[in-house]
């Protein structure tokens, strides 16, 4: 067990498990988000239970953020590992011939999905911190009401940040196409399920951030 | 046909090295690939020049020997084959060839479109291979029972001639299609389970010194590899390798 991250096969293990975690954490992020074009009311309730429940404030919300910067950490890690063990770049490399765009740029797209995450963490997140831990407000009300829908709709009013946010989606869709499938390989899950996961993986993959994109132009539009 | 080759040149591992362009004329379409770098080398070779190093040997598809990355490809722009197996009907008159050597920066470039592809040896040497005693007493292999399924996929994985064209194809020039066959091939069948855990641990130990990089799982290796070895081979290996670090 020691030192299993040294090995290439450790750090594409390990890679894999935070991909998956993140894929779950990503799932219910959109369910959630789900019913903020559902029933405003159950978006307020859910979102002030998981942003007041101790065990996801201080247990999950940690472990999620660890997760995140270990997954982009690790990225960045393997992509320096392997251009040294590139020789001389090849005069013509035909890519396209052998694999698929997104299999060979996932630096690329988890760049601009980590630049996506900026932010997104400053949209969102940083001013919750604050409105809880700093100014120490746990109620989850303004003006006598829950101000989570209100405050998502308003997000999402300026045009840029609709634009910024779709193009970020996009990028994840392309970043799981590959992403996906690629983290069960990793973890040597590779049987008699498989295909049935590789359909699963492509539907996850483009579902849900279609779904992300349709709830953020359904807040700029209908606000 | 006529052609222009567009070929890398580099006088010994030390040296820079550059492409150089070549013009060879009256190519037949019935020629190997193999073949018409013997034109071109009898061509320098009348003419004063050094002839261009490349490696081969068999030239019947079988030793790994031939290596070249053609037009952007490993063996060149077929499937299933190696350079000597390409045919010159996939080119048309009047094409450009670009003909560069495996690059990774665990196969060096001894000279021209040479490589030095030891690191694949010494994988080898690290656990590829089962101890048994050969004095004399060995058991009948036919003896044990395996299940035709195993025998098949261990069949396959053994075909792996060891070529290089997964490394040099992969964009991180990952060795793992290899070492994955060759965990594989053992690792499906009963005498190699003796040593399995020290196998795999072994080689994957020796493959991360050589300085080969990590697989994304583009798939690439498998789609270049002229004897279409399997992905699910590097899956194997992982779990193999998980299983065996895991365990202590």
């Amino acid at each position: 067990m020691s030192g299993i991250l040294n090995s290439s096969i450790g750090r594409k293990f390990a890679m894999a498990l935070s991909a998956l975690f993140l894929m779950i954490f990503v799932l219910q992020h959109f369910v959630i988000n789900l019913f903020s074009v559902i029933n405003p009311d159950t978006f307020n309730e859910i979102s002030h239970f998981m942003g007041t429940f101790w065990v996801i404030q201080y247990v999950i919300q940690p472990i999620l953020i660890i997760g995140v910067i270990f997954h982009f950490v690790m990225g960045f890690v393997l992509e320096i590992k392997n251009n040294k063990a590139n020789g001389v770049k090849y005069a013509k490399n035909n890519g396209a011939a052998n694999s698929t765009w997104m299999s060979r740029n996932m630096i690329w797209s988890g760049g601009f999905i980590l630049a996506f995450l900026i932010i997104h963490f400053i949209d969102f997140w940083i001013p919750e911190i604050n409105t809880k831990y700093i100014v120490g407000d746990m109620t989850g009300m303004h003006n006598g009401e829950f101000r989570y829908f209100h405050e998502l709709q308003e997000k999402f009013v300026p045009l840029w940040r609709v634009a910024f946010y779709i193009v970020g989606f996009v990028f994840l869709a392309l970043h799981l196409l590959h992403g996906f499938d690629s983290a069960f390989q990793s973890t040597g899950a590779n049987n008699k399920y498989t295909k049935g996961l590789q359909g699963f993986g492509k539907a996850y993959a483009i579902l849900v951030p279609l779904g992300f994109i349709f709830i953020a132009l359904f807040h700029h539009f209908t606000h | 046909m006529n052609l222009t080759l567009k070929i890398w040149r580099q006088k010994d591992s030390q040296a820079k090295g550059q492409m150089v362009d070549y013009k060879v004329t009256e190519i037949s379409e019935h020629m190997s690939f193999l073949e018409m770098m013997d034109v071109l080398n009898e061509q320098l070779v009348n003419s004063g020049e050094e002839p261009v190093a490349f490696d081969h040997d068999c030239r019947e598809g079988i030793c790994g020997m031939c290596s070249m990355y053609i037009n952007g490809e490993a063996h060149g722009p077929d499937r299933g084959i190696t350079t000597c197996q390409l045919h010159m009907r996939m080119f048309n008159d009047g094409d450009t060839i670009t003909i560069e050597p495996f690059r990774a920066a665990a196969f060096p470039v001894i000279k021209d479109l040479v490589v030095d592809r030891m690191a694949f040896e010494r994988i080898q040497q690290a656990g590829g291979y089962i101890s048994v005693n050969t004095s004399g007493n060995t058991q009948d292999a036919n003896n044990i029972p395996i299940s035709k399924h195993d025998a098949d996929e261990a069949m396959d994985a053994a075909t792996c001639i060891g070529c290089g064209a997964c490394v040099a194809t992969c964009k991180n020039s990952s060795a793992m299609l290899f070492v994955g066959a060759k965990v594989s091939q053992y690792a499906l069948l009963p005498q190699g389970q003796v040593e399995a855990a020290d196998r795999v641990q072994n080689m994957v130990a020796q493959m991360d010194l050589e300085g080969f990089g990590n697989c994304t799982n583009t798939g690439a290796c498998e789609v270049e590899c002229p004897k279409g070895i399997s992905l699910e081979n590097i899956a194997r290996m992982n779990r193999e390798y998980l299983s065996a670090t895991l365990k202590g």
